[in-house]
């Protein structure tokens, strides 16, 4: 149960501004987000963490299933305890390497561990360091004086620790002996290639948290003392590295140019050699200046890991790159791994036909194990385990509820209907999104669910009928048809096709089988799709004149150059706030392009930050064509065109545009030969026409 | 997309009442919005007059579907109902059978109601009788015809056919293709 538990969606974390620096700055980064949350996540202990969570969460998860626990109470309890652990560490972190962090004490799978402790040792030191000099807080101000120790080499910390030499002994001395532990245990951890933690091991490691706190706790009554500290802790920090270095027994050398040919030649290096790689690499790249090679750039270092994250994680060169380049280092990892693990089923109750406490205890009755997917959601429900196919109980044939991920709620939340209007889906197969919005319709008004795949309306139909939607007319026409077919809708929504970058870990194909034209032809038909959607939606619209865009897409060119290109050729739209609680805002500046600043408005879902698949959901608000405007231009056109019927200036223009017969004659000419040599004439020499000329 | 003729507009009827009996009133006299019938592509859909009129404007070839399809018309011109029309039959059905939960799955894979799986049936349900089957939970699974009345069920072997099947919500997923 504490395996399936850790697939438990995440609570949303609350929106929050949060400030995604480039890779360059992650040092800093790390900093300013630790010094943001008032807890500090890294030295708290870690069974801290886990009590005090549950207690946020019960009363929601209460509400749903309460009767199912009062017939298992002592299970359910247990489950929920350990359910609740997991989301309580992903909650905590704001950002992603907090979540490496606990997820390296949380995750059994074997293959991803080395690789997060090599992480996680990294930061423990690191945090750790940072947590303590955070009282000074402002660490890039030169005049804190522990910026100087960051330009130092590794291999120079004996002369750094010169100044403070006196006190950091006496310092040492006092402290537990255990955290130096700390720092061993798990990179040892790194090193077993297992990465289990053990009971014993975690107990060990909590205490040895714990003995932390308790001496950063004194540390903070002396600020002077506490810099000091610091400064011991960064030699702790060093410490950690050359223990590192010593287990692997070489420093970590990245590969010239050659010699990648050499192993290309070889057919590939070893797993593990990627592996491990892509460790150091995430690692040199956190702290360039410091543990770079000297005379290797930082693009030859991308280059690498780039490259071993092709071939470590099956993505064509292309289309890693174009991942890779969306988050800052650390991250991007966290991106591919998370796109290994499947995400948590979840099913969307139908509201015309059940109610979710009634759905969720005739599936609990049946053998499924579920529990609402958070709070902003009221008809989701997460399946953790079921003894009976999920899509084919009685309840699911009676159409109480449809199979549907996480993400694709979010569109129709976005969009939100109201009863009596008239709404398109665009792109509607295989109708989740469609009979969301007729539930919310409540059976009132009219829904147009269009999928030009004519194959796919079947399942679409089929589902409108099974969830007893009888608002809805399925057409199948090519969406760039719609405001000819019909216009004067109120709300329209446009899940557009896309390449599918953010559903991998269902369709693993995407890796391989996307390349540059496919990205170029996608956004073209985003384009053209979106500017039919704006034109199908009637803006005198009395509650309405709102269309959602949407892709199951990470990538900028595919959600944010889109809506920055409607934007551009409708004045009469503009961005309205999703009404989405949580979600990363829309990029607005994207290597070297900057978009329209409102594009922050839009929101962006990622499988490792909210454990749903990949999403972009951006909300237009359609305006009347501004009367203003239009009396403007009218008038402009008509102040140009006026002077032109009038006396004067007319005759002026004509000498304009009049013919120059002059200017011509060399044109004339050779007109004239070259119509004689096609007859077979021979023309007259050239030289006196064009001496006449000039 | 057109009416019904007169013929049709019997066919569809004449089947319906043999599910709901007078109730067929309630759905041509709807309190809250005219309803109608409309052919499309041998389908018979009942669809409220709004939606009709702005489905009119799309084009046949492109029109799948509207409402809910209540059937199809066969090729020699009989109507046989669609599972679709299932949420209407079972608001107005007359006679329900219910069945236990061991019967659920049984008449969901196609099989007919025996009479081990019967939970519950209305009195008084004749023979050969258009009836809707109801899960215990009361959740309409599908609809058919007694094989028996009422009285004649009591003397059966639990192993006898109550209820011949002719639809069920399970044909949702096993006929996705043919039923649209």
């Amino acid at each position: 149960m504490g395996r399936r538990s850790k697939n438990k969606q995440a609570a949303p974390e609350p929106l929050e501004k949060k400030v995604w620096p480039t890779p360059k700055k992650l040092g800093k980064r790390k900093a300013d987000s630790d010094s943001d949350s008032d807890d500090k996540p890294s030295t708290r202990p870690t069974k801290k963490i886990k009590d005090s969570k549950p207690k946020a969460h019960a009363p929601d998860s209460k509400a749903v299933i309460d009767k199912a626990k009062a017939k298992d109470k002592g299970k359910s309890a247990a489950k929920k305890g350990k359910a609740l652990a997991k989301p309580a560490s992903d909650n905590d972190s704001g950002d992603g390497w907090e979540d490496v962090n606990s997820d390296g004490d949380m995750d059994k799978d074997e293959r991803l561990a080395p690789f997060r402790y090599g992480i996680d040792d990294d930061l423990e030191g690191f945090t750790g360091n940072l947590d303590e000099i955070m009282d000074d807080d402002n660490d890039d101000d030169p005049l804190a004086g522990t910026v100087q120790k960051f330009d130092f080499d590794t291999d120079q910390e004996e002369d750094e620790i010169q100044p403070v030499s006196k006190r950091k002994k006496s310092k040492q001395s006092e402290r537990p002996l255990k955290i130096i532990p700390t720092g061993s245990d798990t990179s040892d951890d790194s090193d077993d290639e297992g990465g289990r933690v053990t009971m014993a091991n975690m107990e060990a490691r909590s205490r040895a948290l714990d003995a932390k706190a308790a001496a950063e706790a004194e540390l903070d009554d002396e600020e002077f003392q506490g810099a000091a500290a610091s400064d011991d802790e960064d030699e702790d920090l060093n410490m950690d590295e050359e223990g590192d270095g010593d287990a692997d027994a070489e420093p970590f050398h990245l590969p010239t140019a050659a010699e990648r040919e050499a192993e290309k030649q070889k057919g590939g290096p070893d797993l593990m050699v990627v592996q491990r790689r892509m460790r150091e690499c995430v690692r040199v790249l956190g702290r360039f200046k410091r543990l770079a090679e000297k005379n290797r750039s930082r693009s030859e270092y991308t280059e690498q890991l780039i490259a071993d994250i092709a071939s470590y994680y099956g993505y064509n060169e292309f289309l890693a790159e174009k991942l890779f380049q969306l988050f800052p280092v650390a991250e991007a990892i966290e991106f591919f791994e998370a796109n290994e693990v499947p995400r948590p089923v979840t099913i969307r109750t139908n509201t015309l036909k059940a109610r979710r406490r009634d759905l969720a205890q005739a599936l609990v009755n049946r053998g499924v194990n579920l529990e609402p997917i958070g709070k902003w959601t009221n008809v989701g429900l997460q399946v953790f385990e079921s003894s009976v196919p999920i899509g084919a109980t009685p309840e699911y044939l009676a159409g109480h509820y449809m199979l549907q991920a996480a993400s694709s709620f979010l569109p129709v939340i976005a969009l939100s209907p109201q009863p009596d209007e008239r709404v398109l889906d665009m792109a509607s197969a295989p109708g989740g999104k469609t009979t969301h919005m007729a539930a919310l319709l409540q059976n009132t008004g009219v829904v147009f669910a269009n999928d030009t795949n004519k194959a796919r309306t079947k399942s679409l139909t089929a589902n409108v009928h099974r969830l007893g939607c009888k608002n809805v007319v399925v057409c199948s026409y090519d969406g760039r048809e719609f405001p000819k077919v019909m216009g004067g809708f109120d709300r329209v929504l446009l899940d557009a096709p896309c390449s599918g970058t953010g559903v991998i870990s269902k369709d693993q194909s995407v890796k391989v089988n996307k390349s540059e034209r496919d990205f170029t032809l996608l956004s073209h038909l985003q384009k053209q799709l979106i500017l039919c959607a704006i034109d199908s939606v009637n803006p005198d619209s009395k509650a309405g004149g709102y269309i959602v865009y949407s892709t199951c897409s990470v990538t900028v060119d595919e959600n944010e150059s889109v809506v920055d290109y409607a934007l551009r050729k409708r004045p009469n739209v503009k961005l309205v706030d999703t009404g989405l609680s949580f979600g990363r805002e829309g990029y607005t500046k994207y290597r070297g392009k900057t978009f329209h600043p409102s594009i922050g408005l839009t929101r962006r879902f990622y499988p490792h930050v909210h454990n749903m698949d990949g999403f972009y959901v951006a909300k237009f608000k359609v305006e009347k064509r501004s009367k203003a405007t239009k009396v403007d231009e009218a008038a402009v056109h008509s102040n140009f065109t006026v002077p032109l019927g009038e006396e004067a200036p007319a005759e002026k223009v004509q000498e304009d545009v009049g013919f120059d017969s002059e200017e011509d004659r060399p044109y004339l000419e050779e007109a004239k030969r070259r119509r004689m040599k096609s007859k077979g004439l021979r023309p007259p020499p050239r030289s006196k026409p064009t001496s006449t000329t000039v | 997309m057109r009416p019904l003729t007169e013929d049709e507009s019997k066919a569809v009827f004449t089947k319906l009442a043999n599910y709901i009996g007078k109730n067929l009133i309630h759905l041509i006299d709807r309190q809250d919005e005219p309803y109608c019938f409309r052919l499309q592509k041998d389908r018979v859909y009942y669809v409220s007059e709004s939606s009709m009129r702005l489905g009119i404007s799309v084009a046949r070839p492109n029109l799948v579907s509207l409402g809910t399809c209540f059937g199809k018309f066969s090729k020699s011109g009989k109507f046989k109902l669609h599972v679709t029309a299932l949420d209407y039959l079972a608001q107005y059905a007359k006679y329900k059978v219910w069945i236990k939960p061991n019967g659920e799955m049984p008449f969901l894979y196609g099989n007919h109601v025996v009479k081990a799986h019967l939970g519950r049936i209305t009195e008084d349900t004749p023979e050969h009788q258009g009836v809707v089957v109801f899960s215990m939970k009361d959740i309409p699974l599908g609809f058919g015809v007694t094989a028996r009345s009422t009285v004649d069920t009591r003397k059966l072997d639990p192993t006898a056919i109550i209820v011949f099947h002719q639809a069920d919500v399970g044909e949702y997923l096993r006929d996705e293709d043919t039923l649209f």
